[in-house]
């Protein structure tokens, strides 16, 4: 990944977020955009290598829905990059895949999901072992306040995937070089994690989920409280990581999603309106509410 | 965007702020004023408290004594001859110390004049004599002058120069004689801190109060640290959100509220009458104090467990924790400081306590230390409460004495909170 991919693309700030809704509030749109449509755009289903399947999700928050009937497959060993505006429920709808939202004590799932053919609501999956599956990046770099070293083990020493305190150590050291940290840190390990950068802290964060060697990770933001630089290293990793883990990212910018993904997905109001492959939604992209998108009409 | 010119204009806007700007900087300036003002009165009032408590308790830390020579002498210690511990312990020491005060005052003879002069020195010099012979047998025969404790009243008289005392005239010349000869002086009051309570202020000390708020506490903490942090755990990370469980957080914000006094009632009620547990005991106060502290440190650990970012949680959840292993891998110890702050200062508070404790009984007069939770016993607050109802003058002081040292051991505890605090506090 070059510099100069990355220009003209820093995080969404607040001062941003805050600017799109003065110009949304105060300048009526002229033209009111299509309704999303009842049955989603494009290529929504795959025929093989399909890890994990939604069909007719619906999410309901207390009264209010927040998922409206979304289907789709996720490739496997691919990026499946979820875009559109705030409040459009992909975040929602991430959280559906390690089953994140039971957290939240009004939050109702309804539909099926499928993880490599086994259904993850069924009533007798149990979330520990799906979570162990599907690990989760966070909008936030969260390192436990501990060491480097504790936060790569935790997984490991809370599945018991280790015998010795040598095999953990070089699982540590492992996961740390997957997700490129292993250079910057190896002679702090015991430092605490807080203590490093945004960019370090959350490869730390990628190391600690892919140290129990999931299948699938969701990748919630992950680059909106970094700097250009640190975006660069994270997207390069998760190219890397590629190879290895079917990767979901949620994200706000759309270069991320083209520069990082093979597929996209675009959400409007909780609609999935389109997926297809990335170069044919920035390109081509079949629904108008899609075009709007991502020639910036609205955000 | 609209191309109307604004109502207001620029120069009207500059002036309008530059005409109350003055204003507005002076009542900034009253207001900084009153707050200052508050906070010297405030510090005015607690710093004329603390003085006069201590110039006033500032006493009883020492005892009056008066030298006298005593006259050890074996026919009266060990009549039948033989000079063991156990006649020695038994002997009657209190004739020895009035004998030795008519040696000193031969002068003395009439029977309601030698009265007066026994109650010079204090009811329990007799004691002293003994805990010294015991600890030196071989004075057994032999005369010595000893240092004994004086009456209250002399006390008082001495220390006071001669003001306010209840003494005769005959007990006041005395007084001046033995002065005069350097036979009097104060001491450090060591009976203070290893006596329970008494009806002779002199021989009154707070160790009895002292062990039993050591032991009310320690029944009390004992319980209601596990109880409070379990409710708290539960309610804020394993309970659903519904109406029972607003219902369950407002009566625990209202016990928080209620008047410490209806505990005692209820501890009467409950655990004296219907479980029938010891009066006046330890463990019915701890149990008493347990009820009236529960719903701080609930409310304390739920604040705590609060202030811990959800995101720490979702990290946990989303490695496969289950969720008491998020709890209790990550979101309890980092909640813990503030878990411990608030059970200590919730202490603090029970150590304080003096009503609910009053409702079962730990107002007795106990001369007793007490050496378990069962003993019946009385705490530091009751006993300034004790002692400040008393008549003699000379408890005075020992009341402001141990408001002293209950002050003493609140500050303590208070430092030891925000010790916690800073030790433990981490960031993230």
């Amino acid at each position: 990944m070059t510099a100069s991919l990355t220009t003209g693309q820093g995080p969404a700030t607040d001062e941003q977020a805050a600017f799109m809704a003065a110009l949304d509030a105060s300048a009526p749109r002229k033209e009111e955009p299509a309704a999303a449509p009842e049955k989603t755009v494009g290529v929504p289903f795959l025929e093989k290598k399909v890890t994990l399947s939604a069909r007719h999700v619906n999410v309901f928050y207390g009264a209010k829905q927040a998922i409206f009937d979304v289907s789709i497959d996720i490739g496997k060993h691919e990026v499946t990059a979820f875009i559109g505006p705030s409040g459009c429920g992909k975040s929602t709808f991430l959280r559906c895949f390690n089953r994140m939202n039971d957290t939240i004590d009004d939050c109702r799932v309804e539909g099926e999901i499928r993880l490599d053919g086994e259904e993850i609501y069924a009533p007798e999956v149990d979330v520990v072992p799906l979570r162990a599956r599907v690990g989760m990046v966070f909008q936030k770099p969260n390192p436990f306040p501990k060491s480097i070293y504790e936060n790569v083990a935790y997984g490991p020493r809370l599945h018991g995937l280790f015998s010795s305190r040598g095999e953990l150590d070089d699982l540590v050291e492992h996961s740390l070089r997957r997700a490129g940290l292993w250079e910057e840190v190896k002679d702090r390990l015991d430092a605490p994690g807080t203590g490093l950068s945004g960019g370090q802290q959350q490869r730390l964060c990628i190391a600690r989920a892919i140290a129990i060697q999931p299948e699938v990770i969701l990748m919630d933001e992950p680059c909106s409280a970094l700097d250009p630089i640190a975006t660069a290293k994270v997207e390069e990793l998760i190219d890397e990581l590629r190879r290895k883990y079917t990767i979901i990212i949620v994200t706000h910018s759309m270069q991320q999603a083209a520069r990082v993904s093979q597929r996209t997905a675009y959400f409007h109001l909780g609609r999935l309106v389109e997926v297809d492959r990335t170069d044919k939604i920035f390109t081509n992209p079949a629904h108008e509410l899609t075009e709007a998108y991502i020639t910036g009409r609205f955000g | 965007m609209s191309k109307k010119r604004s109502p207001i204009k620029r120069r009207a806007v500059r002036e309008a702020v530059a005409a109350n700007l003055e204003r507005r900087h002076r009542r900034d300036r009253r207001l900084r004023r009153m707050g200052l003002a508050a906070i010297v009165i405030g510090l005015g009032f607690l710093a004329f408290m603390f003085v006069s408590i201590a110039v006033l308790g500032y006493g009883a830390f020492r005892q009056t004594h008066i030298r006298l020579e005593v006259n050890f002498e074996k026919a009266e210690l060990a009549p039948d001859g033989k000079v063991d511990k156990k006649a020695l312990a038994q002997a009657d020491y209190q004739r020895l110390v009035k004998r030795a005060l008519r040696e000193r005052f031969p002068q003395v003879r009439k029977h309601r004049l030698k009265r007066q002069l026994y109650h010079l020195v204090s009811s329990g010099a007799g004691y002293r004599l003994r805990d010294l012979v015991l600890a030196h047998p071989r004075w057994v025969g032999s005369r010595r002058k000893v240092w004994l404790p004086a009456d209250d009243d002399v006390d008082v008289w001495f220390k006071h120069h001669g003001a306010g005392a209840r003494l005769t005239k005959a007990q006041q010349e005395w007084l001046a004689s033995l002065q005069e000869r350097g036979e009097m002086r104060t001491f450090f009051n060591s009976d203070f801190f290893r006596n329970g309570d008494s009806r002779e202020p002199e021989q009154a000390g707070i160790l009895g109060a002292l062990v039993g708020s050591f032991y009310t506490l320690l029944v009390t903490l004992g319980l209601s640290l596990p109880l409070g942090i379990a409710a708290a755990i539960y309610l804020e990370e394993f309970a659903p959100k519904n109406r029972w469980t607003d219902f369950i957080e407002v009566n625990i914000n209202n016990l928080a509220a209620v008047p410490s006094i209806v505990f005692g009632l209820l501890g009467l009620a409950v655990f004296l009458d219907f479980f029938g547990m010891p009066r006046s005991s330890p463990l019915v106060g701890g149990l008493v104090l347990t009820l009236m502290t529960l719903p701080t440190l609930i409310i304390a650990g739920r604040a705590a467990l609060k202030s811990v970012p959800p995101s720490i949680r979702e990290a946990a959840l989303g490695l496969g924790a289950s969720r008491m292993q998020a709890v209790f891998h990550h979101v309890l110890p980092l909640a813990m400081p503030g878990m411990l702050t608030g059970t200590i200062i919730g202490m603090a508070q029970a150590l304080g306590e003096t009503a609910p404790l009053l409702m079962i009984g730990m107002v007795a007069f106990i001369v007793d230390v007490p050496h378990g939770v069962l003993d019946p016993a009385t705490v530091l607050p009751v006993q300034i409460y004790l002692w400040a109802d008393s008549p003699e003058r000379a408890f005075l002081e020992k009341t402001a004495a141990a408001i002293l040292v209950l002050l003493a051991f609140l500050v303590l505890m208070n430092l030891a909170a925000i010790w916690l605090r800073r030790k433990f506090e981490r960031r993230w």
